[in-house]
């Protein structure tokens, strides 16, 4: 059990820390320039597809989806969870430096430990290696069929 | 936390929430693991090809349909318990919920490593959230 990834999987693995934290930041600005939306003014939700940081955002979130697939398509789910938590101190730190949010103490401890713990995977290998078609890969796939 | 709300109805919501969105996450792993390197499908078959791949697997389906119903729960859940309670819980009762599950089901090599990793994280995304 030996996998190193190639520059281009470590681009894949940027791109998951990266994409869904400053699509999820651009979301937030686009809906609070279309303002609350509710019952009676669903017409907003329509705008709200024309505003440049919705669409912005809308476009980051699809390309989370599709490198977060990518990744599990080639690393373990517990390789790339890190990889996914690393969102969290990501906006963390745009709130910080983009928004001038103050942090606590307690958000900065929380940051370090993230960032140990995207460390620890890091330095690991991406893969487990066993036979094709394990067992517990069989059941749930019988579970989904039979959905 | 509403004052109507007891302890069993937040933590049932909570795990609830949580449970789904490992079922998914699981499911969608395994979907990608029996697939194999996407990037090698979209080689061979193109992008149209290597969506039609993923599509076509009844266990990503699955797995997207439990990832749809974590999203309605995750809205039911926020309407009857506190933001700053429900996110960081659900968030590391998923972390550790998907390290156990990916070593059953997955049999994934969930080393000392790992472990400690998702320690810190499901830690981490507590305090991010004070």
């Amino acid at each position: 059990m030996n996998h190193r990834l190639k520059a281009s999987q470590y681009a894949i693995l940027i791109a998951v820390m990266l994409t869904a934290s400053i699509g999820d930041a651009l979301l937030s600005r686009g809906m609070a320039q279309v303002g609350a939306v509710d019952l009676h003014h669903l017409g907003l939700l329509w705008q709200a597809l024309f505003n440049p940081y919705v669409i912005s955002g809308i476009v980051l979130l699809i390309g989370f989806f599709a490198s977060y697939m990518t990744a599990l398509s080639w690393a373990d789910l517990t390789f790339v969870m890190p990889a996914t938590a690393f969102g969290n101190v990501v906006t963390a730190l745009l709130s910080r430096f983009w928004l001038h949010e103050h942090l606590s103490p307690y958000r900065w401890t929380g940051i370090a430990l993230i960032v140990c713990a995207v460390g620890f995977v890091a330095g690991g290998p991406s893969r487990t290696e066993h036979s094709e078609n394990s067992h517990g890969l069989d059941m749930m796939d019988s579970g989904a069929a039979g959905l | 936390m509403t004052a109507s709300t007891s302890i069993l109805q937040t933590w049932t919501a909570i795990g609830g929430v949580a449970a789904l969105a490992i079922l998914g996450e699981v499911l969608i792993a395994g979907a990608m693991r029996r697939l194999g390197d996407l990037d090698l499908v979209r080689e061979r078959s193109g992008l149209p090809g290597a969506i039609r791949a993923v599509l076509s697997s009844p266990m990503f389906l699955a797995g997207a349909l439990c990832m749809a119903l974590n999203f309605f729960g995750m809205l039911f859940a926020l309407s009857i318990v506190d933001l700053s309670l429900a996110i960081p819980a659900i968030a590391s009762l998923t972390y550790i919920g998907n390290a156990i599950a990916a070593k059953i089901f997955l049999h994934e090599n969930v080393d000392r490593r790992r472990w400690l990793a998702v320690l810190f994280v499901s830690i981490g995304v507590v305090l991010l959230s004070h």
